[in-house]
């Protein structure tokens, strides 16, 4: 442990690196606070972060992990007359839960067999289940409500839990095709391409964040891709949804009339009309029904432009198409961007911004308790996980951190469910394999939600070149697994779907629960009044509730100050003698991230390679920007 | 506040930049002086392959200098060996590649792009090719880059197929740009020609003079990938109607014919000792070798226009050598010969008759139709289906109310009268800015409905009044009309095509706005002029009727001429032969 102390004083400490604290440590730091940035993590971005498959492995080993609890160590001789302790939570796996692993290739790369050979070496720990599958094969769709139920009995049961990456059946015996499937041994080796967010959001193109990336430069720290198609899942089939003028002209399923009426309608919602205004408060789809659109054009409305349900009042339907249009056309054929090395990529540019406007970073690194002044109500100063006393004058803190008596969350609490896919093939083949689809889904069953899926490609270096990473996200009715395995067994060929189509093979997958973020309340928390509380992820597509939230958090602590104002070129910035080695290294950081964006995205393999250790090497001046105090175990 | 991030004020930067700027000029100007020197010297080295490349990277459009690097670029090529050549050649086109990241639409930049790719050794145009995709990517309608692009697939050969695929892909990711559509228009009737009509003998023209089709079928497109193409087309104008790009490509699929060139009529008067001959386009008789053959024998004669404003005519006469056909107890057999065509038509004079004439007795079709083709009309008809749909849903797109008029004149121009009318007035509501294209549209479409009638009814009395004309056209198809009623129109002259009108005796216009009578000119037979109510205000808007001979009746009651004093003496003056005036 490096033995350095950290300075006994900054103007804010911020705990946890999620998107919401992180921009709020670079709007402070870009105005002059001292900031003092702390995750009790390895990683950047708490549940915002992205991992290397193999990173993932070992969250998920930790999620699993029973949490020991701290042994609650007395800092009463650090506390001084009139304050007050404060213990924070030591342990925020709380916000994780009915995580569930399949793996359902084989776990080492195959020496060439015939699919001849296969009955035998079929075995492993999820055979019991494929051959629960196998058996209800001929049974096709009327059973298949009741086979997913059985499944889930059957993994409570025969499942253990899913500890591992399970070993399961052998993939040539529902594929006699040639075609070898990555086994999980290649997974693990190709690991570091992998980038797999915990949040599957996308960014709006005219949102609140993209916004304040650009008004803030934060922009320059990372490259972004065109989500290029928006995709339903309609009547057993993945579609195109025809969205922008282009799309619906080349749409074959379309008929020219419908097409017309199409244009007319999107044209015509941009503005408010008093026709609409009359349907305010009844549902969005009765409005849609009432334009004489067709069932078919009615569906790509409500459920992938508006993504509403069949409930949504109208003024919201139609209040989240017109952001759906104001967005299309910005930068593609889409309204989404999707920044390239995943999400993780976005709290840690903001990080980015905060250490080279003087900010210090600590991973690994918490906050033990707080130190409350009893007469104003206010943290003065916070015991770190040292045993460092730090005074400050604003505490920022994650939500986790806090325990669930102090602050105020809505009841019953709010999860959203997530399936993270490893698959061999996209949802809907095209010409191109680089495809980045948003895939809207209605409920496929009347108990079940609406699922939203992004399916990235590799070329959003979020995968290896050869798969898909396949994100599902609903707010949860049951368990992620309950929620989502019905759609993933039927969009994709797992050993527990009935097969005869052409589906994509999922290669390995992953369930869980995540608290939602937004379930957090504004006021009402019991805590000092300088200390602010920053939701988790929200189940929402867009970033707009943390991006408000950090706004908000940040006028509250810096009531006359411009939120985010642009960062100054680097040749702009003037350098004295005094402050010089830090800063000037960071300008220079600056400049060579400036030569980075001007590079075109790689396509070639060579390049991509070259990119990642570009991007290593980003990550290790980032611990340098900590000026060495980043605790090192 | 502390810590806060200094930066260069405004002043200072601004300052910065201004030395920088300055530093910059100075440069510049010594090299472009160096440049100016060393091609006044005629030196043609390495130093001055830098010189330029250095000023043309931050000015690609310094014409001189491009013409001075070829000229050193030439230089080199006598000198060096191929290799050498190919590699000069090749770091050209690198630095090229430069320049039109600058300025992607620089004149200068493309035309030497062209040059060197013409004179590289071993050209690779596939990454030629490549370039341009990638620029008509940033920019679809690039023209430099277009036409850039059409010198790589022409020397390169591309296939057809390949370029037409490259329009598929161009149109998808954006069907309002013309280029493409234009461009595929140009592949498809190479891809797809028409196929040749099989000579079968009920389809194969009769050999005898004059061939009756009208039609040629060199721009077609064979039935097959035109319905694809109205496919494509309706895609693209039901999901944007606003846009031009597909409606015009529309107007192209759906009328490419072409009338054939030929004699549509001789007429032949024997008092006047006249022949008069129209041609299916306008022509200059004088020199596409015209030859009269009366009775056997070529004559001698001299063709006119029948106005001196034109050089090119679908009318010309000429008049017979005085007393050939006077006697009216002769026979004559006449024939006129386009001797370049080749083709000619004869016509009889028989005795007892003043006058003759040989034409065909055209049909809608043949007269009209040219400007769409002539599609199964099975076709046409399920194309102003789908226009009928579209305009149900959009009925105030003036691009479809066109289309529409145009398709149902195409297909049954006298039965869709009152709707064309109709759309027509809709039209001009909804553009007004293009009223007057409209209307004179419209009265086109009058003119040839009025000739149809008169066709079918076989008269030689064209009249077309209270029809809101406001121009005059087709005025070869009346070469033989001896009455002509125009009233209650809004016309403001009789144009000089008017004279084309060779037999005329009975004008009747009044009730229009008509200022000039330029083409009542030199009309051999015209008896009366009604002008009742125009807008006649000098003498001189009169003077063009002192060349027609037989002028015996004109009313001009009702114009701005009648209050000038002692008009009455000056018209006896102008118009001796006028025995009835009417002021």
């Amino acid at each position: 442990m490096a033995a350095e102390d950290l300075p006994s004083e900054f103007d804010v400490i911020i705990l946890g690196t999620g998107l919401c604290e992180s921009v709020v440590a670079a709007a402070c730091s870009r105005v002059g606070q001292r900031v003092l940035h702390l995750d009790r993590q390895s990683y950047y971005a708490s549940n915002w972060a992205s991992f290397t498959f193999n990173g993932l492995l070992t969250w998920i080993q930790e999620q699993q992990a029973e949490s020991q609890p701290d042994e609650v160590q007395d800092w009463s001789g650090q506390v001084e007359e009139g304050e007050d302790l404060i213990y924070l939570s030591q342990s925020d796996s709380s916000s994780i839960s009915n995580l569930q692993v399949f793996c359902y290739t084989s776990e080492e790369d195959e020496e060439d067999d015939t699919p001849n050979t296969t009955e035998e070496e079929k075995g492993g720990g999820a055979s019991e289940a494929t051959e629960a599958a196998d058996s209800n094969k001929e049974d096709e769709e009327e059973t298949e409500k009741q086979e997913a139920e059985e499944q889930v009995a059957q993994d409570e049961g025969a499942e253990p839990e899913a500890d591992q990456p399970c070993p399961s059946a052998d993939p040539n015996q529902s594929e006699p095709v040639k075609k070898k499937k990555i086994s999980l041994a290649q997974l693990v080796k190709e690991g570091r391409r992998f980038n797999i967010d915990l949040v599957s959001k996308l960014m709006y193109s005219r949102g609140s964040l993209v916004d304040l990336l650009i008004k803030s430069n934060v922009s320059r720290y990372a490259e972004f891709k065109n989500v290029s198609r928006i995709l339903t899942y309609r009547q057993g089939k993945v579609e195109q949804v025809p969205c922008s003028r282009a799309d619906v002209f080349a749409s074959r399923q379309l008929s020219v009339i419908e097409k017309r009426k199409l244009m007319r309608f999107l044209t015509s919602c941009v503005e408010e009309t008093e026709d609409q205004q009359a349907y305010n408060g009844r549902p969005y789809l009765e409005f849609l029904s009432d334009q004489q659109l067709g069932e078919n054009l009615q569906h790509f409305l409500l459920y992938s432009i508006a993504m509403a349900t069949e409930d949504t009042p109208t003024e919201v339907g139609l209040a989240s198409t017109r952001h759906f249009l104001r967005c299309l056309g910005r930068y593609g054929n889409t309204p989404f961007l999707f920044p390239v090395y995943g999400l993780g990529e976005i709290p840690q540019c903001f990080c980015r911004m905060c250490a080279v406007f003087g900010g210090i970073y600590c991973l690994r690194h918490s906050v033990r308790c707080l130190l409350v002044d009893k007469d104003t109500n206010r943290c003065k100063a916070v015991i770190d996980s040292r045993g460092q006393r730090i005074s400050c004058n604003h505490f920022v803190v994650e939500e986790g951190y806090v325990d669930a008596e102090r602050k105020q969350t809505a009841t019953p609490t709010r999860c959203v469910s997530r399936a993270v896919l490893i698959t061999d093939g996209s949802v809907l083949p095209s010409d191109s394999d680089q495809q980045v689809s948003m895939v809207t889904i209605p409920p496929v069953e009347a108990e079940l939600p609406s699922v939203r899926m992004v399916e990235l490609c590799s070329s959003t270096m979020t995968c290896m070149p050869g798969t898909y990473l396949v994100h599902l996200t609903c707010q949860s009715v049951g368990s992620a697994y309950e929620d989502l395995s019905p759609l993933v067994t039927r969009m994709f060929h797992t050993t527990e779907s009935s097969d005869q189509e052409e589906r994509p093979s999922v290669l390995w997958c992953l369930y869980f629960n995540m608290v939602d973020g937004s379930g957090l309340e504004v006021e009402g928390h019991d805590l000092p009044s300088n200390m602010y509380l920053c939701s988790g992820p929200d189940g929402a597509l867009g970033h707009d509730h943390t991006i408000k939230q950090a706004e908000l958090i940040f006028q509250k602590i810096l009531p006359e100050e411009d939120f985010c104002p642009p960062a100054p070129n680097p040749e702009d910035i003037i350098y004295d003698g005094e402050n010089g080695n830090g800063n000037s290294a960071e300008g220079e950081e600056l400049k060579d991230d400036e030569l980075k964006d001007d590079e075109e995205p790689k396509e070639q393999e060579e390049e991509l390679k070259e990119q990642e250790e570009e991007k290593e090497e980003e990550q290790g001046l980032e611990s340098e920007k900590g000026q060495g105090l980043e605790t090192e175990e | 506040m502390h810590g806060r991030v200094k930066i260069k004020s405004t002043a200072q930067q601004e300052e910065e930049k201004r030395k920088e700027r300055e530093k910059k000029l100075k440069i510049y100007v010594a090299a472009r002086d160096a440049c100016f020197s060393k091609r006044k010297d005629g030196v043609w080295d390495d130093e001055a392959l830098q010189l330029t490349q250095q000023l043309l990277s931050s000015n690609p459009d310094f014409a001189t200098l491009w013409n001075y690097r070829r000229e050193i670029l030439m230089h080199l090529e006598t000198v060096k060996d191929e290799d050498e050549v190919q590699k000069i050649y090749e770091a050209e086109l690198f630095f090229l590649e430069s320049c039109l990241k600058v300025n992607p639409k620089s004149y200068g930049s493309w035309h030497h792009r062209g040059w060197v790719s013409a004179r590289l050794p071993r050209p690779d145009w596939a990454r030629e090719l490549s370039l341009c995709d990638r620029c008509l990517s940033l920019d679809d309608r690039n023209f430099h880059c277009w036409d850039y692009r059409r010198m790589v697939v022409k020397m390169s050969g591309v296939p057809v197929d390949k370029e037409l695929e490259f329009t598929d892909r161009l149109i998808g990711s954006n069907f309002s740009n013309y280029s493409s559509w234009h461009y595929r228009s140009t592949l498809l009737p190479l891809l797809h020609p028409e196929s040749p009509e099989p000579p079968s003998p009920s389809r194969e023209p009769p050999q005898s003079s004059p061939p009756p089709s009208p039609q040629t079928h060199s721009h077609r497109v064979c039935e097959e990938q035109l319905l694809k193409e109205y496919e494509l087309v309706q895609n693209a104008f039901f999901t944007d109607p606003n846009d031009q790009s597909a409606w015009f490509y529309y107007r192209w699929l759906l009328g490419r014919a072409e009338r054939e060139e030929m004699i549509s009529c001789v007429y032949v008067s024997r008092d006047e000792e006249r022949v008069a001959v129209a041609f299916s386009r306008p022509v200059n008789a004088q020199s596409v070798g015209l030859l009269l053959v009366l009775d056997g024998q070529p004559q001698r004669v001299e063709w006119r226009s029948v106005h001196p404003r034109f050089k090119h005519s679908p009318v010309w006469i000429c008049d017979l050598p005085p007393g050939t056909i006077s006697d009216i107890t002769n026979e004559h057999n006449l024939t006129v010969h386009w001797t370049e065509k080749p083709t000619h038509r004869d016509c009889a004079l028989y005795t007892g008759r003043n006058e003759s004439w040989c034409r065909d007795s055209a049909t809608d079709q043949e007269l009209f139709r040219s400007e769409l083709s002539v599609e199964k009309t099975s076709v046409l008809q399920s194309e102003l289906q789908s226009c009928n749909q579209l305009q149900e849903l959009e009925p105030l797109n003036k691009w479809c109310l066109l289309t529409i008029i145009l398709l149902m004149r195409a297909l049954d121009p006298l039965g869709y009268e009152k709707e064309t009318l109709a759309h027509f007035q809709t039209l001009k509501e909804v553009d007004s800015m293009r009223s007057a294209y409209y209307s004179d549209l419209c009265s086109k479409f009058m003119i040839e409905n009025t000739i149809l009638k008169m066709e079918y009814a076989e008269v030689r009395v064209f009249s077309i009044s209270d029809k809101n004309l406001t121009t005059l056209c087709h005025l070869d198809q009346l070469l033989l009309v001896t009455h002509i009623n125009l009233s209650s129109n809004q016309l403001q002259r009789l144009p000089p095509q008017f004279a084309m009108l060779q037999c005329l005796e009975v004008l009747e216009a009044d009730n229009n706005s008509i200022e000039s009578l330029e083409g009542v000119y030199h009309l051999p037979k015209l008896e009366e002029i009604l002008l009742r109510n125009n807008k006649i205000s000098t003498l001189a808007d009169l003077q063009p009727l002192a060349s027609c001979p037989k002028l015996k009746r004109l009313d001009l009651r009702g114009n701005p001429i009648t209050q000038t004093s002692s008009i009455e003496s000056q018209l006896a003056e102008l118009l001796p032969s006028v025995t009835e005036l009417l002021l």
